[in-house]
């Protein structure tokens, strides 16, 4: 049942150390001011699940949160390399990594399952690819009605899915708009959830008969965190902050440089430095 | 001295290799800037899809992620992205998946994983996203890179995607994929085609001013020519001020 709370007391009920951690947002809506606290909190040993690590495993990686990263592409988006993360991979820093590597669709089929509360995907995948080598959890089945091999991958079903959406009711419903991404079904198929949203309203009266809402029983706790998603974007609020993802490659590619900006950016950081990310007036003209 | 640089033949090529009637699974860079050049000019009709789950997509700038907000707010509709693999791509309904690569091979098989051993990689690289099933679902493949000894290797370090395999048939008869695979390979120099029988990349045309001892010193592997060696057209000066000016909006727009 949706429980309105601060961030500190989200993170700090529903994040143990050691958990299997889906912070979602395909490109849109990634829920940074989330990341932030978990670090802020010191969590260690956790399995980071994510389609693509992004800015968000970056940090936390390279703040010594993880021991296992679950993903698909590892870079940043348009950039180049997400520094933090070939560091884990390449050099064992902070601390060795695991990693479990799949392919998007892989993914995407994944967490369709685990919210669907079946134990693995199956999809026509990975034919030809070497990852099924490599990644113990890449398997086949044979189609019992036409004998096709299918490719088969367990379903995601993390301890807690940390998403961040544009509305929340006072009810504790949550709307999503633009780019959707996997969402919903991290969070259908986690155990817990923490949501963050651009605001809370009376209810989503003016939103179509199809938007994508998540119900108030299916949504652990919610915090209202404007620019909660910065440097990642949320539609309808703010644009993705492309300077800043070039400004990270920079950052992030020396080890004293990026703790020492992770120190003063986050670590003495709050929740409510995320609200200057977010332009006054809440309807941005469309180009 | 000619008036473009080999990025924009490049780019340029790579547009004309899309038709209107074609649905394109595009990939970020140098996919992306091709397969919206094509849209804004001899392709007005031509459907985008990008992975980020956006449909139909009329970009102004190019994105510089794949979920970029101008991608959503300029496509016919955005579905979620287990449907946009599944439904979408896994259903058939995309012509040509158009792809970038770290390495390739002769045979159109791509790495975007490591350089160096999986386990122990010299380079991580960012890894397949949605290459490995846009290179099985798509009607066809087309690759644009710039070409060096470097990304056009005898051997693959890891084999992301796969192409035409070990060549021949190989595709269909060991993984069962009847899809077409790689069928045009654009580079900086010039336009490659698999052999009908080998599937091995033959060099079909080269760019204007390109010599066969250029692209042999750009390929990893003994690089092969067809027997009839046209000169690829040249960029129109219609074609050059789209790039050009489709560049320029999107420089501005990424700060």
């Amino acid at each position: 049942m949706a429980e309105f709370s601060t961030l500190e007391e989200a993170v700090a009920a529903c994040v143990r150390d050691g958990d299997a951690l889906a912070m979602e947002g395909f490109t849109h809506l990634i829920p940074h001011a989330a990341a932030h606290e978990v670090m802020r909190q010191g969590r260690t040993g956790l399995t980071l699940i994510r389609m693509t690590p992004d800015i968000i495993y970056d940090q936390m990686i390279g703040m010594g949160c993880a021991s296992r990263v679950v993903f698909s592409w590892g870079g940043n988006p348009g950039v180049g390399s997400l520094h933090r993360l070939r560091d884990a991979i390449e050099q064992s820093w902070p601390n060795p990594i695991g990693v479990e590597e799949h392919s998007h669709a892989a993914m995407a089929n994944a967490y369709d399952a685990g919210a669907a509360g079946l134990p693995c995907a199956v999809f026509r995948g990975y034919r030809g690819a070497e990852l099924v080598r490599v990644n113990p959890n890449i398997k086949a089945v044979v189609c019992p009605f036409s004998g096709e091999e299918l490719a088969a991958v367990p379903a995601i079903n993390a301890d807690v899915a940390v998403v961040h959406a544009q509305k929340a009711s006072k009810k504790g419903d949550i709307l999503f708009e633009g780019i959707v991404g996997v969402q919903k079904e991290a969070v259908l198929g986690a155990k817990r959830s923490i949501i963050t949203v651009e605001e809370i309203v009376d209810d989503f009266a003016d939103s179509g008969p199809n938007a994508v809402i998540l119900p108030h029983w299916t949504i652990g706790h919610i915090v209202h965190v404007p620019g909660g998603a910065h440097p990642s974007y949320a539609h309808g609020y703010y644009d993705r902050d492309n300077a800043f993802y070039k400004e990270w490659d920079a950052i992030a590619k020396d080890r004293d440089g990026f703790r020492a900006w992770m120190e003063e950016h986050v670590m003495q950081g709050s929740a409510e430095d995320f609200a200057r990310h977010r332009p006054k007036r809440t309807k941005r003209k469309r180009r | 001295m000619s008036d473009y640089t080999p990025n924009e033949m490049m780019s340029v090529t790579a547009a004309r290799a899309l038709s209107g009637n074609d649905v394109c699974f595009v990939g970020i860079g140098l996919p992306s800037e091709a397969a919206n050049l094509a849209r804004l000019t001899h392709a007005p009709d031509l459907t985008l899809i990008y992975e980020s789950g956006t449909l139909g997509t009329q970009p102004k700038v190019l994105p510089l992620s794949i979920g970029d907000g101008e991608l959503c707010e300029t496509a016919l509709t955005t579905v979620p992205v287990p449907e946009m693999f599944r439904y979408w791509l896994q259903g058939g309904r995309v012509t040509v998946g158009f792809l970038g690569a770290a390495q390739l091979d002769c045979f159109g098989n791509i790495n975007t994983t490591v350089i160096g051993d999986y386990d122990a990689p010299k380079v991580r690289l960012p890894g397949g996203g949605g290459a490995p099933e846009i290179a099985i679902s798509c009607g066809e493949i087309f690759i644009v890179m710039r070409q060096s000894k470097r990304s056009l290797v005898e051997r693959l370090d890891f084999v992301t995607s796969l192409g035409h395999g070990m060549g021949g048939n190989d595709r269909a008869e060991r993984f069962g994929v009847t899809t077409k695979g790689p069928s045009r390979l654009i580079t900086d120099l010039c336009v490659m085609e698999p052999d009908p029988e080998t599937k091995a990349f033959t060099v079909t045309s080269l760019h204007p001013g390109v010599t066969r001892e250029q692209v042999i010193e750009n390929t990893g592997w003994e690089a092969l020519f067809a027997d009839e060696m046209p000169e690829t057209p040249a960029p129109l000066a219609k074609e050059l001020k789209a790039l050009r000016a489709l560049k320029k909006r999107t420089e501005k727009a990424h700060g």
